[in-house]
């Protein structure tokens, strides 16, 4: 792999981030539209070393309340019993189905929690100008964005099990202030995924190419 | 103005590579020389495969959406939700932030999306296809990526099995549609060859009057 790799940043074209289609802006600090699709063009995206680190910050902020406090909590007779993400992990694991404890632990602990890690390692290796391991990089990011979704999938469960379990007086499930914070962390990583440009993982192997906007 | 370059060369979304993009044969896809993204796929099948495929999942979305998706019995007291009631729950119960994010991501986005593919696939049949089908297609990417039946689906199996201890629950008609659709939703998005349609869209200056590409390099990017 050579240094002198030809990107459309160096040669003075900018790549429609929805269409692809190829465009040399008249201007290069404003080079306005796609003219096919109306998509703004950047050569990279928009402040997204800064942008990603605030989402990233405020994602693993969020993550503490996420786990602390309840997702949701039952009420049967009068007795209220909170659940937090972990619990339920542990009350399906205690209840025999082993697998669907696997799931969820991956999808609500894990995810999460591997994506924030892989974002800071990218985050970082880019402002150090890191030129190893370019593709290995570049796989990682693309697996953090494909994944990213799958985190939503204790929202759903609360949900389902909130909208289902409405027998009262006898018992009833009301949602609890974790689950606001988990959207919150699943929607800020999943905006997080997409601020970063993987494209700035190569630029340190060009270094005369021009800044990033 | 803007100048456009020549639309066989491609910059890699991933790693921004300039490259020849060779005329692909049906079923095969071409990747980045550099970082090995999937530039671009043409799908196997017909045109029409996937507008069959989005009327099928078009249908099978209002089915999902007005019938229940699950029953639960206890003591002499039932209950049902649909996936509107899902969200509707939450809203109801203090939470307005998570109950339109799941709205969003239950309902709003794979039904805007099947509905622009279906419009997309329609106006597709035209030559040329009208001048709003490049805005509509880009869109369509979006509510692409918050689509998430699929997570929701898992989400309701564990749910079932979480409320099967204390009551006993039976699937609904709409479980099943969700069921079907989560594998509908894909193939439409798999048989869709959106790279077709963009060569094909029109715009200012555009398609017409091709320029010569300006010192594009050419590296092929076939495997």
């Amino acid at each position: 792999m050579t240094g002198a790799a030809l990107t459309a940043a160096r040669a003075g074209l900018v790549s429609c981030e929805a269409c692809q289609l190829l465009s040399r802006p008249a201007s290069a600090s404003a080079p306005g539209y796609c003219r096919r699709c109306g998509e703004k063009l950047e050569y990279r995206r928009h402040a997204s070393i800064e942008t990603t680190w605030a989402l990233v910050v405020a994602a693993a902020i969020c993550y503490i309340p996420a786990n602390a406090l309840p997702v949701f909590t039952t009420t049967t007779l009068g007795e209220e019993e909170p659940d937090t993400i972990l619990s339920g992990v542990a009350f399906l694991y205690t209840s025999g189905s082993w697998p669907l404890a696997l799931i969820v632990l991956v999808a609500s602990v894990m995810i999460p929690l591997g994506k924030l890690v892989a974002l800071v390692y990218l985050l970082v290796t880019v402002q150090r100008g890191s030129i190893a391991n370019n593709r290995e990089r570049t796989r990682l990011y693309r697996i953090v964005e494909i994944i990213g979704r799958w985190s939503m999938l204790d929202v759903f469960v609360a949900a389902f099990t909130v909208a289902l379990v409405q027998l009262q007086p006898l018992t009833s499930v009301a949602p609890g202030a974790g689950v606001l914070f988990f959207a919150a962390v699943v929607v800020m990583t999943m905006l997080a995924a997409e601020s970063f440009d993987p494209r700035l993982i190569w630029d340190a192997s060009n270094p005369r190419q021009a800044g990033h906007g | 103005m803007n100048a456009h370059v020549e639309t066989s060369s491609i910059a890699c979304p991933d790693c921004d590579l300039l490259q020849h993009m060779p005329p692909l044969p049906r079923g095969t896809k071409a990747r980045c020389v550099r970082c090995g993204h999937v530039l671009a796929s043409r799908p196997p099948g017909p045109r029409d495969l996937s507008l069959a495929l989005a009327l099928a999942a078009a249908i099978t979305f209002v089915i999902a959406n007005v019938s229940p998706l699950m029953d639960l019995s206890a003591v002499g007291r039932t209950a049902s939700t649909t996936i509107a009631g899902g969200a509707y729950q939450m809203w109801v119960e203090g939470e307005p932030i998570v109950s339109v994010l799941i709205a969003f991501c239950a309902v709003i986005a794979p039904g805007a999306y099947l509905l622009f593919m279906l419009i997309l696939l329609f106006a597709a049949q035209r030559s040329p296809p009208p001048h709003w089908a490049g805005e509509m297609l880009r869109w369509t990417h979006h509510f692409e990526m918050w689509s998430m039946l699929e997570v929701m689906m898992l989400g309701i199996l564990v749910a079932l099995i979480k409320i099967a201890e204390v009551a006993s629950v039976e699937a609904g008609i709409g479980l099943y549609a969700v069921g079907a659709l989560i594998l509908l939703i894909p193939a439409v998005m798999v048989t869709f060859d959106a790279r077709e349609l963009w060569a094909r869209v029109e715009w200012v200056g555009g398609a017409t009057s091709r320029q010569a590409p300006g010192g594009v390099p050419v590296a092929e990017s076939r495997r």
